[in-house]
């Protein structure tokens, strides 16, 4: 988009000049065209291929813009009943109710958003731990299988995801972990009420372990992309290996990883599988982190099979539009941190 | 040799594909197990009539017979008159098999068939009743020792048809229970957990001890389930099986009106199973098509005089005389 106006005011500065012309203006003291200009000219490539590349290229890049475009007005028309009913309150109301026709969607804004930074908090310590010990310190014969494990993770599908949380992970939360977290963190009211297994924090953890892969193996991408130099450097001037990590690698790719933790968040948003299967699909708004939820993707596929009834069926696109609206105000916000993060020095190895 | 075949029977696809009568249809995943045998069943016996079933759910069938997508629709809990008016097609209902609920449980300790009460079940999800030892409780099981623990309610997350016809129960046999949560396919559960899918709400039930829900009849028989009884309308506790089933839509069957959308759960007669439905298909009243509807006509009355018979095999209540008699009548008009 940035190279549009600078190459049309080239070609039309240009356009009554011949091309060998062109190329013998940029070398200058040559006066027949370079062989190289010759050799592509022969190939057929010239200002005819430049621009309809350049077309094709925009043309791509603007069905990104038709296919949010075209989600978002299907969104609000098929959710107009909806939207008439209840007006921009469905967002801050605390109802579901489908036999008395009464909708709202806050209880499951908050148990997308709950659910979702519960697994980054989780995650994302896991994560940099995991990128750094491959990248920084681990041995090289262990560097491949656990390269290899981490995005073996990332490919397993979520209802495997789903199935192991059911049979592993929740007895495991009913009756070691979560009267654990009881005995020891119960004061601070998160871990209150009865606990059957089932809840916002097994949705949040069966997350967390989904989005460790994708978190973990960007973020190492992008700290193997830090330039040794940039290592060797801060090595040079005293400094330990930690504050060679902290300093060199870490501050250095910190854009990288927020891009990376943001793709993760984008996986957790919108999870719909295995979050169902060990949320408990109630829709409550409880401080407790053991009590049932429900989010957004789970309650558009539970109920949109045998919804009926305009207004219902309304009301459930509705809820798609909300989280249209969320995952795009949550991109907006990480985007304001990568600028306030960034303003004072200069990016690198981004 | 198998070449030969292949190509007689590529040959024979091909001289058929010109006449055969494709009828598309779509709607409730809970009789889909038996239609999709039925389908196959009538396409190998009529080869020129070829019935595609998608278990898309029931809102899905509904709308999409209405909308004129399918040539039929299919539906676990009648149409309202609401959505009756909104159609673009008119449909007739015709009731097919019959399918039961039944309450699952997961108690330490206690290893006999359990007898619930209906209003007992709908206070235990309405949230009064949460403890295994309440006195309403016990009071159904004489003899039975319950642990003091607290009770964990499971409900089905998805919306479902299964779910229609427990509530409708539920709020025929507790007032509380119609005016705070009412009957329809998916509702506002006060308390408990949801969990998809009967595999789902069985899974979680196994697991959890102490926990209660509610699952098809053939999904607990599938899966070997103890079960609970359910205590009628004539006060005797009846434990599901097709019979008892069949028991309630006869009792219904005298005051069937002539459209078919009858409620049976709570039924009279001392045989009657409570938790019982019909399930229907939707045929369109006057179709586009006059070879597709008389297609599907001949269908109805394959199901009634040779289908019927092979629905309790699969643990499916197959409809009382007299509603066969009247539903052969009805077939008569569709054109």
């Amino acid at each position: 988009m940035t190279t549009e106006p600078e190459s049309g005011s080239t070609k039309s500065a240009l356009s009554p000049v011949p091309t060998e012309f062109v190329a013998s203006a940029v070398e200058a003291p040559v006066s027949a065209p370079s062989p190289i200009r010759e050799f592509l000219s022969q190939r057929g490539s010239g200002r005819l291929a430049d621009r309809s590349f350049a077309a094709v290229m925009l043309l791509c890049s603007l069905s990104i813009f038709l296919i949010v475009l075209f989600i978002f007005f299907i969104l609000i028309s098929r959710s107009k009943l909806s939207l008439l009913a209840f007006g921009w309150k469905f967002f801050t109301r605390q109802a579901w109710d489908p036999v008395s026709g009464d909708f709202g969607a806050l209880p499951f804004i908050y148990g997308t958003l709950a659910t979702s930074f519960l697994a980054l908090l989780i995650a994302v310590p896991l994560a940099l731990g995991v990128a750094v010990f491959l990248t920084e310190l681990c041995p090289r014969s262990l560097r491949a299988p656990i390269s290899f494990l981490t995005e073996l993770l990332a490919a397993i599908p979520s209802v495997v995801y789903g199935l192991w949380a059911v049979f592993v992970l929740v007895p495991i939360m009913r009756d070691s972990l979560g009267p654990f977290l009881y005995k020891t963190l119960g004061w601070t009211g998160f871990f209150e009420g009865s606990n059957f297994g089932v809840g916002l924090l097994t949705a949040s953890i069966i997350l967390a372990i989904m989005i460790l892969p994708v978190i973990s193996s960007l973020t190492r991408d992008i700290m193997t992309s830090v330039p040794n130099s940039q290592r060797e450097g801060v090595l040079a001037l005293g400094a330990t290996r930690w504050e060679m990590i902290r300093t060199g690698v870490l501050r250095n790719s910190r854009i990288g990883i927020v891009g990376a933790v943001m793709l993760g968040l984008g996986r957790a948003l919108g999870e719909t599988m295995a979050v169902t299967m060990v949320i408990g699909n109630h829709a409550d708004i409880s401080k407790s982190l053991f009590a049932p939820g429900y989010t957004l993707a789970s309650v558009i596929a539970n109920e949109f099979s045998e919804a009926t009834g305009d207004l219902y069926l309304s009301a459930l696109i509705e809820i798609g539009l909300a989280l249209f609206l969320v995952t795009i105000v949550v991109n907006a916000i990480a985007r304001l941190m990568v600028w306030a993060v960034t303003r004072g020095a200069p990016a690198r190895a981004a | 040799m198998n070449l030969k075949f292949i190509a007689a029977g590529v040959l024979a696809a091909a001289t058929l594909g010109a006449t055969a009568q494709n009828i598309n249809g779509a709607g409730a995943t809970f009789p889909y197990p038996i239609y999709s045998k039925w389908f196959s069943e009538y396409s190998e016996a009529h080869p020129n009539v070829k019935i595609n079933y998608q278990s898309i759910g029931s809102g899905g069938g509904i709308r999409q017979v209405s909308e004129g997508t399918v040539d039929f629709g299919a539906t676990d809990s009648p149409m309202t008159d609401e959505a009756i008016n909104g159609a673009k097609v008119k449909t007739m209902h015709i009731p097919t098999v019959l399918g039961a609920v039944v309450p699952v449980y997961n108690l330490k300790g206690v290893t006999q068939d359990l007898n619930f009460s209906g209003d007992v079940i709908a206070d235990i999800y309405l949230g009064k009743i949460s403890k295994w030892s309440d006195p309403r409780i016990a009071k159904d099981n004489p003899g039975v020792k319950f642990p003091d623990n607290a009770i964990l309610p499971v409900y089905r997350s998805d919306g479902s048809g299964t779910s229609f016809i427990f509530t409708d129960y539920l709020s025929k046999v507790s007032p509380d229970f119609k005016s705070k949560v009412g009957a329809a396919a998916s509702v506002k559960w006060p308390t408990g957990i949801g969990q998809k899918g009967n595999e789902g709400v069985a899974g979680m039930v196994r697991q959890s001890p102490n926990s209660f829900g509610y699952v098809e009849l053939i999904y607990a028989r599938g899966n070997n389930m103890q079960f609970g009884a359910v205590k009628n309308s004539a006060g005797k506790f009846v434990k599901a099986s097709t019979d008892g089933v069949t028991a309630a839509a006869a009792a219904a069957a005298k005051s069937m009106p002539a459209d078919y959308r009858v409620s049976i759960t709570n039924a009279a007669g001392p045989a009657s199973y409570p938790i019982s439905s019909f399930t229907w298909l939707l045929i369109p009243l006057k179709s586009t098509d006059p070879a597709k509807a008389k297609a599907l006509a001949e269908f109805l009355g394959w199901m009634l005089d040779k289908g019927e018979a092979e629905a309790s095999a699969m643990t499916y209540a197959p409809l009382p005389k007299p509603v066969q008699d009247m539903v052969r009548k009805s077939i008569a008009q569709v054109k």
